[in-house]
């Protein structure tokens, strides 16, 4: 059967993926950020995962202004690196995992929660940024991938509930598929950070770790935070932390820190990190 | 389970300083400006983009204050014109400006002095959280 062994939350900032791509991941401005990814790539390497289950947004590449899924899913067997404007990242495709995908995707639907299916798109920094912080530079992602994008740009965004009660039902689905795979889920985007209007720059270290310990353990408070407190605190961007209550959720009831890294800045945004292990 | 009033769920919105948050209202009034912004994602309409912008904009159902803004690429107004972020971040990513760069043009501060307050942790929540309560 398949399972879910651990849960990774990161930053997905798209200057990180210009840092590793152009070769500056060891200066003094990004050394600091890439330091705390070392513990995580080296525990990469030892456990091997078969699929992520790569929860992102996309910061209108794949999805325009017409089509606003809340929750979409990828079932198809490969996607391209989106050309966001200055040409597609350097990186590998990624690898999907239709057969995975195919089976939440159809499992969340029984389970009351309608989510939109994709079969092709390209993926964003939102994405990629996530791979490359946790593989580096290999010429092939050494894991396939279920993308799960969600709405965090256009309100209403789902609430917190409705993400943590989604990344129960993603376990659950995982674990009725028949296959023996090691499974992770990823959440990604954040911390604060605001990249709009006079207020933009906003950081907020405080919250950003009262909120990184309400991952930790067995609190579920996480999911309770409204959508105007992540506004408030930290800044209009600073949403996209619902996408790690997803990734929490499918932890069960209790987890384990096994490795945590927050840095300020990069670029206009708080970086945040974590390993968590199911520990239930 | 609790719901959510809608009218007082958007209304504590407008009380946040110096934000817009993207709500249906500006994605439908920012709909086609977001829209062209989209259409630079690819390489062929970011090269007859740069060969004549008037021209290009001229392709599409906007307003002449959205036309205006971007030509100026006064970002803040086209945030007021139901522009966002993301979608406008293809603007001046095809006029090969960082984000941090771009983001500085809407604050009071030159891209230095906004890169050094980010250098020093960023802009303080003291203060911004809430127009009406003033923290």
């Amino acid at each position: 059967m398949a399972r879910i062994t651990a849960g990774v939350a990161s930053s997905h900032v798209p200057l990180l993926g210009v840092a590793v791509d152009q070769g500056k991941t060891q200066d003094d401005y990004f050394g600091p950020i890439f330091k705390g990814y070392e513990w995580t790539k080296k525990w990469e390497e030892e456990q091997k995962p078969d699929v992520i289950v790569l929860v992102y947004n996309d910061h209108a590449s794949a999805f325009d202004a017409n089509i606003i899924p809340t929750f979409a899913i990828g079932c198809g067997e490969t996607y391209k690196p989106a050309d966001e404007g200055w040409g597609p990242r350097p990186v590998p495709d990624v690898e999907g995992h239709a057969d995975l995908g195919w089976h939440i995707a159809q499992s969340l639907i029984l389970d009351d929660f309608d989510m939109t299916i994709i079969n092709e798109m390209e993926v964003d920094h939102g994405l990629t940024v996530p791979l490359s912080m946790m593989f580096g530079q290999p010429d092939n992602w050494p894991v396939k991938v279920v993308p799960l994008a969600v709405n965090v740009v256009t309100y209403p965004v789902p609430s917190g509930n409705r993400c943590w009660a989604l990344g129960e039902a993603i376990a659950r689905a995982v674990e009725s598929f028949p296959e023996d795979l090691n499974v992770q889920i990823w959440g990604t985007g954040g911390m604060s950070h605001q990249l709009q209007g006079p207020r933009a720059g906003l950081l907020n270290r405080e919250w950003d770790n009262k909120f990184l310990d309400l991952m930790i353990g067995e609190t579920d408070a996480a999911r309770h935070i409204p959508h105007i407190e992540y506004l408030r605190e930290t800044g209009s961007e600073g949403i996209e932390l619902i996408m790690w209550l997803i990734m929490r959720g499918a932890l069960g009831k209790k987890t384990k820190c096994l490795h945590r890294h927050y840095h300020i800045p990069c670029s206009n945004t708080a970086i945040g990190h974590l390993v968590l292990e199911p520990d239930n | 389970m609790s719901i959510q009033d809608i009218h007082e769920y958007l209304a504590e919105f407008e009380d946040i300083p110096g934000t817009r948050v993207f709500t249906a209202t500006r994605a439908r009034r920012g709909y086609h400006l977001n829209q062209f912004a989209m259409s630079l994602m690819k390489a062929e309409n970011r090269d007859r983009w740069k060969a004549d912008e008037a021209a290009y904009l001229s392709e599409w159902p906007i307003t002449d204050d959205q036309r205006q803004a971007v030509l100026d690429r006064d970002y803040n107004r086209m945030l007021d014109l139901g522009g966002n972020i993301y979608f406008l971040s293809k603007i001046f990513s095809t006029d090969g400006i960082s984000f941090a760069e771009a983001v500085s043009t809407m604050t009071d501060m030159s891209f230095p002095e906004y890169r050094d307050m980010m250098m020093n942790g960023g802009r303080s929540p003291e203060g911004n959280r809430s127009i009406r309560e003033g923290n």
